[in-house]
């Protein structure tokens, strides 16, 4: 049985009532009740003037996230390997867009098309980040998750490098929430590392093999949780929040374990 | 990178459904470029459509899944003896050891503008699309593992222009990995309003068929395309002609959305990467299938690192002045004509480019060469600045393992 490893250096987070990692933990450790909020993002200062202005949800949402996690862990940027996943695609440009082509001018914005890839936000990472290592952008449906953890490890392992993985998903606006319903924009950050070190959090490991449910133990967080494929992650990072090992199942067309050992 | 067999691939584009009529439009330098008459648009351009897409049927089983993007997908499995090929595998390793990895940029956006043409006065659907069958990326890799009888490892790569170079990287991590022992890995895009109209707002669209790496060049020419390869360890002593995935390079430009670097920093990285992990040096390729999208900048760009890189001293030719330019497959379509380069010794030529563009001095092939090759190397480069180069070997010529 094959075992994909890594120890955690970093985490950040971001969603609707917790504005980075150090809130969500708090949550998480039921030191503080959750309460829905709506997400706030930050304006992502590392971009220059022009494009901080352009940019939609995903870009400001996974800037915050990899920064975070890339602070936590004391990384260099720019020599960090990414893996972006999430869900769907920028739904606010998408939704623009289709009702451009439904109009009888077609009228469509330059820029909102270029921003409508599904690697803008890696694209706009690149540039603020001055990451020039490779990254990679992943969709997976409700397995978002676990095929961007999947794909981090594989580099990981076959590279011997660093990598940040940022799993997140943003709502969609008009007719397109009614098909897909989503949170509040929302996600994770992980800064996986194949050596421990003194900034090692945890050491997280990937099986295939049936594995019971995660659970945060917190009602309300399970259920945030299960409404975002970038928030399976919540049951880990309880986990890791409250400094006990656990094991249980990703969410994946296979079935797939993950483990967490806190680093003491 | 340890190598692995493509045990077996297949391409359909606007010059063919697949391998055979695809190899005879190469050897005769003929280009599948019409101009365009898809669905409603109203643009003077020229598009590379694929023949038979809007009357296919999917399978009944497979009826959640209908959209043009996942007919072209499904179309292209039943080419080439690709669906069985990965069914035996499947048979071999087990359904769970056998990963799907493809790329797309657009998967099934068409039925959703078309959804969009008809909302009720509150702005809700009359007729939804289909969100999970068609609409999301992933639509492309479910409906590809449920027609195969694949559960492992699935997902979409979204790199816009790279994604179908980008899958050959992931598939190997996690064949080297142990966690699979075969993937299907390819890339499929189908012709929709969104990018039509979206190139054509960035002014990067061409009004005549694309001549890629012409001084007169003057844009794209958007094509559609559904490849695919069945990526496994190499079983025993291959026949000489076996094709070998030998190594991939990946890359970011650090620079600009929409613009490549302009001196190709990210092109030459990831070619250069691309020969480390091939454990090759740059005179030993023999062939290189260019990006090359017949944008002004693109060419340039690409142009000035592969001078850099490899001189005068690699033929090189980008094969979009055939198949026009199809985004998330082009990188999975190329490495299927890379590979069918390596097996019938031909160099592909340039259909539509006739005088190489002066600032660049390359060995540019307008004209398909008779020339037996052993070592090929196909680029792919994408918004965002994400940059894949992958390198293809016969089983008769060097290289590791």
């Amino acid at each position: 049985m094959s075992k994909l490893t890594a120890y955690l250096d970093g985490v950040g987070a971001l969603g609707p009532g917790f504005d980075n990692w150090t809130q969500l933990a708090a949550r998480l450790r039921g030191e503080e009740p959750w309460r829905p909020a709506p997400t706030v993002l930050p304006a992502p200062q590392a971009l220059p003037p022009a494009e901080r202005r352009r940019v939609g949800k995903p870009v400001r949402l996974a800037l915050a996230l990899g920064f975070e996690a890339a602070a936590m862990a004391g990384s260099d940027t720019t020599k960090l390997a990414t893996v972006f996943t999430a869900s769907g695609g920028d739904g606010d440009n998408m939704h623009a867009l289709c009702t451009t082509l439904a109009e009888p001018e077609r009228l469509v914005s330059p820029t909102r098309f270029t921003n409508s890839v599904h690697n803008g936000p890696a694209g706009y990472w690149g540039i603020a980040a001055a990451a020039s290592a490779p990254c990679n952008v992943l969709s997976a449906f409700d397995s978002s998750f676990a095929m961007g953890l999947l794909e981090a490890l594989g580099q990981l392992q076959d590279e011997q490098r660093k990598v940040l993985l940022i799993a997140y998903d943003t709502p969609y606006p008009g007719p397109l929430a009614s098909l897909r319903p989503l949170p509040d924009s929302c996600g994770v950050a992980l800064l996986l590392s194949p050596q421990r070190s003194e900034r090692s959090l945890a050491r997280i490991a990937v099986t295939v093999d049936a594995a019971p449910c995660g659970s945060t133990g917190l009602a309300e967080l399970d259920a945030l949780g299960q409404s975002a494929p970038a928030l399976r992650a919540l049951p880990l990072l309880a986990a890791l929040a409250n400094g006990q090992a656990v094991r249980c199942a990703l969410e994946a067309p296979l079935p797939l374990a993950v483990e967490l050992q806190p680093c003491v | 990178m340890q190598a692995l067999h493509l045990s077996c691939f297949t391409a359909v584009s606007c010059l063919g459904t697949g391998l055979e009529p695809t190899l005879a439009a190469l050897a005769a330098n003929r280009s599948g470029l019409a101009r365009c008459a898809f669905e409603t648009a109203e643009l003077a351009t020229h598009i590379g459509a694929v023949a038979g897409v809007d009357d296919y049927r999917l399978p009944a089983e497979l009826a959640a899944y209908d959209c043009r993007n996942n007919r072209l997908a499904v179309l292209a499995l039943e080419e080439d003896g690709f669906a069985e090929a990965v069914r035996a595998a499947a048979q071999r390793y087990g359904a769970a050891r056998v990963g799907v990895f493809l790329g797309t940029s657009t998967a099934g956006i068409l039925e959703t503008e078309q959804a969009y043409r008809r909302l009720d006065e509150a702005g809700a659907f009359v007729a939804p699309p289909v969100y999970e069958g068609s609409h999301t990326p992933y639509a492309l890799a479910d409906v590809v593992a449920r027609h195969l009888g694949l559960s492992g490892p699935a997902f979409v790569v979204s790199t816009a222009c790279s994604s179908g170079a980008k899958v050959f990287a992931s598939a190997a991590r996690l064949i080297g990995a142990g966690l699979i022992d075969a993937a299907v890995v390819g890339g499929v895009d189908s012709l929709c309003l969104t990018t039509l109209y979206g190139f054509n707002s960035l002014e990067l669209v061409s009004a005549e068929p694309c001549r890629p790496y012409d001084s007169e060049r003057k844009g794209i020419s958007i094509g559609e395309a559904a490849a695919f390869a069945l990526l496994e360890r190499p079983a025993g002593t291959l026949p000489p002609e076996a094709v070998l995935l030998a190594g991939v390079g990946e890359s970011s430009d650090a620079y600009h959305m929409s613009s490549p670097h302009p001196e190709g920093r990210g092109a030459y990285a990831a070619m250069r990467a691309a020969l480390e992990s091939a454990g090759l040096c740059a005179g030993d390729v023999d062939y290189l299938n260019l990006h090359g999208t017949a944008t002004p900048s693109n060419d340039a760009a690409e142009g000035q690192a592969v001078m850099r890189l490899f001189g005068r001293d690699v033929p090189a030719s980008s094969t979009k002045g055939a198949t026009g330019h199809t985004l998330g497959a082009a990188g999975a379509l190329e490495l299927v004509i890379a590979a069918l380069t390596l097996q019938h010794g031909l160099i592909p030529g340039s259909p539509g480019s006739h005088e190489l563009d002066p600032a660049l001095d390359l060995d540019y092939v307008f004209t398909p060469r008779r020339q037996a090759l052993g070592v090929v190397m196909s680029n792919s480069f994408g918004f965002g600045g994400s940059n894949a180069s992958v390198v293809l070997r016969r089983a008769d010529a060097k290289g590791h393992a």
